[in-house]
């Protein structure tokens, strides 16, 4: 179906089945019940998921494929949030032109970042990227944010106001974001079923449709000879040269591409939320697209949703487990023991998320570098027994991508 | 006359910082050849040694004075830290007051542990992968060290000064018949990166040990070749660069109250300065170090900033972007050392 | 004039003259052996062949055109192809793939967008890529992991890999080098009818005077960087220069 071998089309259902019916799956828990809390369906968190997956996908193409280590790529998502905002505070709050001049700004920043930092590979290529990242950081944050000449509002983070220009708004447009004026981005129905609310939100099915699309072409980048291409890049460069082919504007269309779904995510973002702000582009913003890529599968088509979803939901559930929730647990404990498992899973919960995460991924890095993807297949191999296993294995061979 | 002075001088301490973590950046790299993302993180350990130890010297216990009342009338509850009470007050609140000083003594093997554990737990095992797995477990590691120290230690900034009299200013210029007043802190802190980086030189130059393990970084097969357990020597090195990295950092906290996320922020732009000298070279690291300080602390006058606006932000980073495309391996580093 | 024209090339490194004044003449279609004692300045004469290194002073002509100054994917795609000491391959990509890579260099240059295509319909390429495979007796590992293969089979790939874009010059870096017996005299038949079969040159640097021997028509000596002799191999087997240049080294 749509140019994708059989494998790659029910992959590819599945997940239009998942973020079709998100809005069900992520809301288990009836409203009322004291479980409610680790509902995850709602506008806000599903809108995030999808973005980070759209952002996660396209750090894959470059990281995934070529093995370039880049840790500038919020850089482009904070552009793209830019583009989009500017887009918003001249012409109109319709978010298509918007997200178009998103991916094209942050394409044509990756391609001036890129075509320097790919003269270098390696960690000096992780390093330039690094040092891109925290310039263009401190550019938004100050350097650009002055009175004489304010492209990014600094610290405050851009956002519109009511003296803006916003050239063709009229009065019978909404004051926020909307698609051609039929829809605006909050727009919310919300499904009530028994005990059950479910939210089913503009917002997140035009992000969740993009998505879908950014993800479909990326499997077909990965299927096409131009993925084959990337592969070999990371695999050997030096035969690639002396075969006759110039890995440098392979890395490089590599670099645009990822560089311009990070600008779409940007944009995404500032269409569901109409501000733009520095902190975006921080570099511990871009540590963390490798932790979602490297955590679901570097490389695997459906790694990189897997892991943003994943650290999307924990950082939010997480955040939410507090000592009276641990104590509720672990009650069926005798007092003494119930306290001392209270004290050991205290500070991983909570603001201690991070250090879950830390752990976490170093886990992956060491035990696991395929990522949550590797993790399933291991279990699914457990269960197929070994001679399945082998069969298994040659599949992910000459296929490397699931 | 004065103020370029200034400048000067307001360069050295930043850069007195870099050129210390840079040290232990080449030294890992050149010895064991790791990219180590988590050494920011041994600089905010070392912070933060100083400041465990100013909490161990104030752990106090609790009397009641009947003499005296609190608002409620109860009997004042005093809290008299141990120390005062064994060496008597004033020697007791002097111990307190030169913590950060005596840190250093208690950093040293602290860092070292760490260095250590570090490298035989986690970091050994990773010498035959990628570059970019080294980058990202030490990564992982740089966040889980520094979310324990926000366990502990919370997350706001904690004011950790050093002694009231090492925290006046000197009139540096008397000598020469200017008038440059400068905080004697900082003054203190230049001299003893100077004098530490003078020791890591003379250590690796003048001893049997420095000598392998130079060669070591030269050529490492070949010295395996000569039967010398140069891994030990290198798990060595790691404790020692851990050391200074931590030693950096427990100095620099009368400089910046110490936080969580020091680590992070100085890392980046010690790896700039890596770079910039030229990895795997240890004057290099050194050089670059002082010269960005002192390039920023320029970037930083008025001047500069009303010319163009930020120009202190970015300055380090646009120096890093023209040296690595024009100059790759930097400007110490010898030929051929990772210049792709 | 031989497809391959090396004039007065000279390379120095440092205090090292590692080529002094080499000339060298390789005609079409012949199997011409380079052989030396270590540090002879093999490896050297082949980097500047290959574009890896530019020569101080000199020319190199391939074809009547000059190789100098050009990048290594160029002269690549001038029709010199390059096979290594130990092989290069993409080991992590299967056997097939890395057959295809080439066929794809071959048709599409340097660099081509083909992102939206699916490499799985590209019906020619893919059938080219299978003879090749069967051709070099590997059909049977098709679909297998490359890093996974045998030491000879690697070799036989990346053989394959280079034929795949039809050069007219194969340069062979000691290709028997820590090989088996067995695997070597493999690697033996098959560049036989490598150069049996085709309208191919093929300069081969060798240690193994039995690989060389076997094979070449032609022979360069090659000692501190300057050609000894050039000569068939029954001239060169009992050359006293050649033996004086082999024994003074062991000695």
């Amino acid at each position: 179906m749509l140019g994708l071998n059989k494998q790659d089309t029910t992959l590819f259902l599945i997940v239009v089945a998942l973020t079709a019916l998100a809005p069900f799956i992520l809301n288990p828990f009836p409203t009322e019940s004291a479980m409610a809390q680790f509902n995850a369906g709602y506008p806000d968190l599903m809108q995030r998921f999808v973005i980070f997956g759209i952002f996660a996908i396209g750090f894959n193409i470059l990281f995934g494929l070529t093995g370039y280590l880049s840790f500038g790529h919020a850089a482009f998502l904070g552009v793209g949030s830019y583009a989009a905002v500017w887009m918003f505070k001249l012409f109109s709050y319709n978010v298509f032109p918007a997200i178009f001049l998103s991916v094209v700004i942050a394409g044509l920043f990756s391609l001036l970042i890129g075509y320097i930092s790919l003269r270098r590979s390696g960690i000096y290529f992780s390093i330039l990227t690094l040092a891109f990242a925290q310039m263009s950081f401190a550019l938004a944050y100050s350097v650009l944010s002055n009175p004489k000449f304010n492209l990014t509002n600094g610290e405050t983070g851009l956002q519109v106001y009511t003296d803006d220009l916003q050239m063709f708004h009229g009065d019978h447009l909404p004051d926020l974001p909307h698609i051609f004026g039929l829809l605006t981005m909050r727009d919310n129905f919300v499904l009530t079923v028994g005990g059950w609310d479910f939210n089913f939100n503009v917002g997140y099915y035009f992000c969740a449709l993009i998505m879908l699309l950014a993800f479909y072409f990326s499997v077909r980048i990965f299927r096409s000879p131009f993925g084959t291409m990337l592969r070999a890049v990371k695999s050997n460069q030096t035969r690639m040269y002396y075969t006759g082919l110039n890995a440098r504007p392979y890395t490089l269309a590599a670099f645009v591409i990822s560089g311009m779904y990070a600008g779409l995510a940007g944009g995404l973002m500032a269409a569901v939320d109409p501000l733009a702000g520095a902190e975006r582009m921080q570099w511990t913003a871009s540590g963390e697209v490798v932790l979602m890529t490297i955590l679901g599968g570097a490389g695997t088509l459906i790694g990189p949703i897997l892991g943003a979803g994943f650290i999307k939901y924990f950082e939010n559930i997480f955040s939410k487990i507090n000592d009276t929730v641990l104590h509720s647990w672990f009650s069926f404990l005798p007092d003494g023991m119930e306290d001392f498992m209270v004290a050991i899973v205290h500070p991983f919960i909570g603001k201690g998320w991070h250090l879950t995460l830390g752990l976490l991924f170093m886990m992956v890095v060491i035990f696991l570098p395929g990522g949550l993807v590797e993790g399933g297949q291991r279990i699914m191999r457990l269960f197929r027994g070994k001679k399945a296993a082998k069969e298994a294995d040659e599949a992910t061979q000459s296929t490397p991508a699931e | 006359m004065d103020a370029f002075l200034i400048q000067i001088l307001n360069g050295l301490d930043k850069g007195s910082a870099y050129a210390l973590i840079a040290l232990g950046l080449t030294l890992i790299f050149g010895t064991l050849g790791v990219v180590n993302f988590a050494h920011g993180a041994l600089f905010m350990i070392g912070a933060f040694c100083a400041v465990t130890l100013q909490r161990i010297f104030k752990l106090s216990f609790v009397t009641e004075d009947p003499t005296q009342q609190d608002f409620l009338g109860n009997p004042l509850k005093v809290e008299t830290p141990y120390v005062m009470d064994w060496f008597g007050p004033e020697v007791g609140a002097g111990i307190i007051e030169w913590s950060v000083p005596l840190a250093i003594l208690f950093c040293i093997p602290v860092m070292i542990g760490v260095g250590f554990a570090m490298e035989r737990g986690l970091i050994k095992h990773f010498y035959k992968r990628p570059h970019a797995d080294q980058i990202l477990v030490t990564f992982g590691l740089a966040i889980v060290l520094q979310e324990i120290i926000k366990y502990f230690f919370g997350a706001n900034p904690i004011p950790t000064p050093a002694p009231a009299s090492l925290n006046g200013v000197v009139n540096l210029g008397a000598i020469i018949g200017m008038d440059i007043v400068y905080p004697l802190w900082r003054v203190i802190y230049f001299c003893f990166s100077a004098l530490i980086i003078g020791g890591i030189f003379a250590f690796l130059q003048f001893t049997t040990f420095g000598m392998v393990v130079r060669a070591g970084m030269a050529d490492r097969e070949t010295v395996g070749l000569l039967g010398i357990n140069i891994d030990r020597k290198f798990t060595i090195m790691f404790g020692i660069a851990a050391a200074v990295a931590g030693l950096a950092g427990v100095m620099y906290t009368p400089i910046n109250p110490p936080n969580y996320h020091m680590g992070m922020d100085f890392l980046v732009l010690s790896f700039v300065v890596v770079v910039v000298g030229g990895m795997g070279s240890l004057p290099g690291a050194v050089l670059a170090g002082f010269l960005l300080g002192i390039l920023e602390s320029f970037a930083s006058t008025t001047w500069a900033t009303t010319t163009i606006p930020g120009i202190n932000q970015v300055i380090i980073y646009l120096v890093a972007i023209i040296v690595l495309l024009t100059r790759p391996r930097g400007l110490l580093g010898r030929k051929g050392v990772m210049e792709d | 004039m031989g497809i391959l024209e090396v004039k007065n090339v000279n390379k120095r490194f440092g205090g090292l003259q590692a080529l002094g004044d080499v000339n060298l003449s390789v005609a079409e279609n012949t199997v011409h052996a380079i052989i030396g004692p270590n540090g002879a300045g093999k490896s050297t004469l082949l980097n500047v062949l290959v574009g890896k290194l530019v020569p101080d002073t000199g020319s190199v002509l391939f074809d009547g055109q000059s190789v100098l100054g050009r990048k290594p994917y160029e002269i690549n795609q001038m029709g010199i192809s390059r096979v290594f000491q130990t092989p290069e391959i993409f080991g992590d990509l299967s056997v097939i793939e890395n057959m295809m890579i080439p066929i794809f260099a071959k048709r599409d240059g340097a660099f081509r967008m083909h992102a939206f295509e699916n490499a799985d319909n590209e019906k020619g390429i893919i059938e080219q890529a299978e003879q090749m495979l069967e051709s070099l007796n590997l059909a049977d590992q098709r679909n297998m992991h490359s890093a996974a293969m045998s030491r000879g089979n690697k070799r036989r790939l990346e053989i394959g890999m280079c034929l795949a874009q039809e050069p007219r010059l194969l340069l062979l870096d000691e290709p028997t080098a820590g090989m088996a017996r067995a695997d070597t005299n493999n690697t033996i038949d098959l560049l036989k009818q490598i150069s049996d079969e085709r309208d191919i040159t093929i300069a081969i640097i060798e240690h193994d005077m039995h690989v060389v021997f076997s094979l070449a028509e032609r022979i360069t000596v090659l000692a501190q960087g300057t050609p000894l002799v050039e000569d068939t191999p029954d001239n060169i087997k009992g050359h006293p220069k050649v033996r004086e240049a082999y024994l003074g080294e062991s000695a």
